[in-house]
């Protein structure tokens, strides 16, 4: 019974990895706080029932609208005729969808994922700079000690940053006692003791360093801020299914599978300015030094800026929202010391002009052209826009830290201030790792391995059924059994499977007999002093111990490679572990259902095995 | 008794080959190392694909030419598939793209299946990981194996594990095979089918040890090997048939794999029937060692 229920779910699970995958879009707002509505589908609806475009479904997913379609052609199609109608207020991403049947899916069954070695696509391992990001604090540290000092009167000869510490020398001891009473003070965090002082009463010098909390705070919030800008960046791309994960301390990971260039997706995961502070064109400005923008929130509307850019992006550091004294909403901005310096330099002179924020966007645009095979494909050029997102009137110099007022509501205040974050990473990043599969790799790879699985299973399938017959025969219906459940359980747990997955499943097939080979050779010798029916009960019950033990020390080894491997080797540990259970299953379970159903309760005098 | 061979009559020489292979192996790992594939080196690997055979000469002169003078261009698979390893470069994540531009300008343009790049540290944490993670299993099996046998069954396994991947690592040092994450992976499968086979093994002489009782040790082992010779062979050449099933069709990429494992297999049957005894015998195990009837085989009577 319990047999028949297993093999019921299994093959349920398995089931929607026999159904084709289907062309299909999916759309998601530009703008990544924005998730898809009921709006956007009925525009969509619209559009594709004006251009007479034939799609099957459409329906809301998550924060994206999927939209199915029966070929190719039709696919590209309607991407240009959306592209062209809604511009850049959504990202397109071509797909395929698994065609997998409502009833399965409300029983969430779904095909087994393909990693980027079968799939084809781009692997980054991304390492955040946490040294970098901790300098850049400190440099902002430095500054407003010095500010601070010099109002309250506390005098010092040197101050510098050395070792990632913040050095001060004092002139006396009286300023030493109250710069040190300042540090304590200041000290206390919302989550701890932020600063580690180093008393050096003798020279009258004092030594500031993060504590281990407030480093975990800032690389935390490093990584955070990271995440989300590449999250942003990705998004551009247009990648149906991308993975944007930490992994660690202070590493992301980044998967892009269908993605053909690894360049151009690397200089948009890459690219660090993508904000730029400029004056307001003023009479004075030449026409020559000026540039003409549009707003992003409106088309309609345009300022002139000048062309020297003030600060970029990567200066900021953080930005939020907050209040003014009359409680409108307004954004916070904080620029790092070289950027709060431009930014004096900049102002100084001109309170009272405009000072604007573009943000810099790269996009792709599709186009479909006719190619030199006389086939229509779907071109992607990217280009560059520049959007005014904020325009603001200077009031005083600024430095490090200014605020924008006037911003609207706090809804919109928040809006800015998230553009603001987008384009900043709070601290550089490399690329540590990449792994690029082409499609035709990838496609490469799932034939070879199918073919493997296939030679291999008939090779061991003969083999039984030559050297056993009959009970070898319940041994394949067993293996046959444990290929559908492996597939089952891969679906069931949203596995990844990769080549070395495969090739996990190939191993399974070949050692998941030695289960049943165990069983048959000790039924052999039982035969030998006792009566048929009880040597099959003896060699199956006396078989178990040794297959449960031989079993749990590779299902160990296994365990282990999953915890210590990374990408392919985890698909490998992963299908070795599933295929260890599943073997275990099958070939002591559903043989011996076999073989009670051909042997049970029947008086037979001779066994052949 | 149904003894029809006499394994342990061999068990001086086969001891004494195990030792001198095993020595070897530390040998070649020790002077030679092993050659490291590009998870464990870094560095950067392109794949190139042409319609036609190119000359791997030209590649490398070309390569030479533009700055990469240490570049190893070798065929990959088939004649048409041309392999670029390129040494780390202080952690330079655009060689890839450098090359196959490269290559391009000079019109040796092919399509580029698979870039692949790694970097220093993340190479370095890949060995670190492998070796610890090689350690963790080696002692779990261990105390497994202790847990559920007895001590000396426990050093029997993890002699012949250690054993096996000894020698297939010597191997793969001997004749400079490439050692990278895939071919980890398979040694540590290694570890699980040889530790499959020893258990069979042990758990008979164990059976035999508490049932037989007039036997010499010696004997004891002897029938036991015999006894699961039928199994034994059985589940290697089915093993084997898959394994050379991938091997032989699952492509260029996994073959280091499919090699690890195919030698496992091998190693691992012969040091389940030799090792493992081997060491038992020495240690003198006797009756006593497994003298309290564990209860463990009555829980599981049962179940199926």
């Amino acid at each position: 019974m319990l047999i028949l229920i297993v093999l019921v779910l299994g093959s349920i699970y398995a089931l929607p990895n026999l159904y084709p995958t289907q062309p299909s879009i999916q759309i998601a707002y530009t703008d990544s706080a924005k998730s898809a509505d009921q709006e956007l589908l009925n525009d969509l609806e619209n559009i594709l029932e004006d251009s007479e475009t034939a799609y099957e479904e459409i329906f809301l997913r998550e924060n994206k609208i999927v939209v199915k379609f029966p070929d190719v052609e039709t696919q590209l199609k309607s991407k240009t005729v959306l592209q062209q109608q809604l511009l850049d207020k959504v990202i397109i991403a071509l797909n395929l969808e698994p065609s997998t049947p409502q009833w399965l899916k409300n029983l969430g069954g779904n095909p087994v994922k393909l990693g980027l070695d079968l799939s084809g696509g781009v692997h980054f391992l991304l390492e955040v700079d946490i040294e970098t990001a901790e300098q850049g604090r400190l440099e902002l540290l430095l500054d407003n000690y010095r500010k601070s000092f010099k109002d309250e009167n506390i005098k010092y000869g040197k101050s510098e940053i050395r070792d990632l510490a913040l050095l001060f020398q004092f002139s006396d001891k009286s300023s030493y006692n109250r710069a040190l009473k300042k540090y304590r003070d200041e000290s206390l965090g919302i989550t701890g003791v932020q600063y580690v002082i180093t008393e050096r009463p003798s020279s009258n010098t004092l030594l500031l360093e993060y504590s281990d909390i407030a480093l975990r705070e800032i690389r935390d919030y490093a990584v955070g801020q990271n995440l989300t800008t590449l999250r942003n960046r990705v998004n551009e791309l247009g990648v149906s299914e991308p993975i944007v994960q930490r992994q660690g301390s202070n590493r992301i990971v980044v998967e892009l599978p269908g993605v053909q260039d690894p360049t151009a997706a690397k200089k948009i995961i890459g690219k660090t300015a993508n904000l730029e502070f400029r004056l307001e064109a003023n009479s004075r400005t030449s026409p020559l030094r000026k540039e003409q923008f549009n707003f992003k929130n409106s088309d309609y509307q345009s300022a002139f800026l000048e062309k020297a850019v003030v600060v970029t992006g990567d200066r900021v550091t953080n930005a939020n929202t907050g209040f003014d004294e009359s409680g409108f909403a307004q954004v916070n901005i904080t620029l790092d010391m070289q950027g709060g310096r431009a930014m004096q330099k900049a102002t100084s002179g001109n309170i009272g002009r405009g000072l604007g924020v573009l943000f810099v966007e790269q996009k792709t645009k599709s186009e479909l052209v006719v190619n030199e095979a006389g086939e229509t494909v779907i071109e992607q050029t990217s280009y560059i826009e520049k959007n005014i997102i904020s325009l603001a009137t200077i009031q005083a110099v600024l430095g490090t830290s200014f605020r924008i007022t006037g911003v609207g509501s706090p809804a919109e205040a928040s809006e800015l201030a998230l553009l603001l974050r987008a384009g900043a990473l709070a601290a550089p990043m490399k690329f540590v790792e990449e792994r690029t599969v082409g499609p035709s790799l990838g496609k490469e790879n799932i034939e070879l391995g199918m073919k493997s699985i296939v030679i291999g299973f008939s090779l061991v399938v003969l083999f039984m059924a030559f050297y056993y017959r009959v009970f070898g025969l319940a041994a394949n219906i067993s293996l046959i059994i444990n290929l559908v459940l492996i597939t089952g359980i891969m679906s069931l747990l949203g596995a990844t499977l990769t080549l070395p997955g495969i090739a996990g499943i190939v191993l399974t097939v070949g050692m998941a007999v030695d289960a049943n080979v165990l069983i048959f050779s000790r039924i052999r010798e039982e035969l030998k002093e006792k009566n048929p029916q009880l040597a099959i009960k003896d060699g199956f019950s006396r078989a178990f111990v040794t297959i449960f033990d031989a079993n749990i020390t590779t299902l160990i080894a296994a365990l282990i490679l999953y915890v210590i491997g990374t990408g392919p080797v985890k698909g490998f540990a992963i299908t070795l572990s599933i295929g260890i259970v599943t073997s275990m299953f099958t070939a002591i379970m559903c043989t011996r259902a076999m073989v009670n159903l051909m042997y049970g309760n029947k008086n037979i005098q001779e066994l052949k095995i | 008794m149904d003894i029809r061979f006499r394994f342990m009559k061999f068990r001086k020489i086969a001891g004494i080959i195990s030792i001198t292979i095993f020595l070897v192996s530390i040998l070649s790992l020790g002077l030679r190392g092993l050659s490291l594939g590009l998870d464990f080196s870094g560095g950067t690997l392109l794949e190139i694909t042409y319609e036609e055979p190119v000359s791997l000469e030209l590649i490398r002169n070309t390569l030479e030419e533009n700055g990469y003078p240490d570049s190893q261009v070798v065929n990959f698979g088939t004649n048409l598939d041309v392999l670029i390893k390129v040494a780390d470069q202080d952690g330079n994540s655009s060689i890839g793209e450098n090359i196959f531009n490269i290559l391009n300008e000079q019109g040796i343009s092919g399509e580029l299946k698979r870039v692949e790049f790694v970097g220093p540290q993340v190479g370095a944490e890949l060995r670190d990981q492998g070796g610890l993670g090689m350690l963790i299993a080696l002692f779990m099996i261990l105390m497994y194996v202790a847990f559920r046998f007895q001590y000396k069954f426990g050093l029997g396994a993890v002699a012949a594990l250690m054993h096996d991947v000894v020698i297939i690592l010597g191997l793969f040092s001997i004749f400079a095979w490439d050692f990278d994450l895939t071919v980890l992976a398979a040694l540590l499968a290694v570890i699980g089918y040889s530790l499959n086979d020893t258990i069979v093994v042990s758990d008979r002489i164990r059976e035999n040890f508490r049932t037989e009782r007039v036997l010499e040790p010696i004997d004891m082992v002897d029938l036991s090997l015999n006894q699961t010779l039928g199994r034994t062979i059985i589940t290697s050449f089915t093993t084997l048939l898959v394994l050379f099933a991938l091997f032989i069709f699952g492509g260029e990429l996994i073959r280091g794999f499919s090699l690890a494992l195919i030698l496992g297999v091998l190693v691992g049957t012969y040091s389940s029937i030799y090792v493992v005894a081997n060491m038992l015998l020495s240690m003198n195990l006797s009756q006593e060692d497994l003298a309290i009837p564990e209860p463990e085989g009555a829980d599981f009577d049962g179940m199926p």
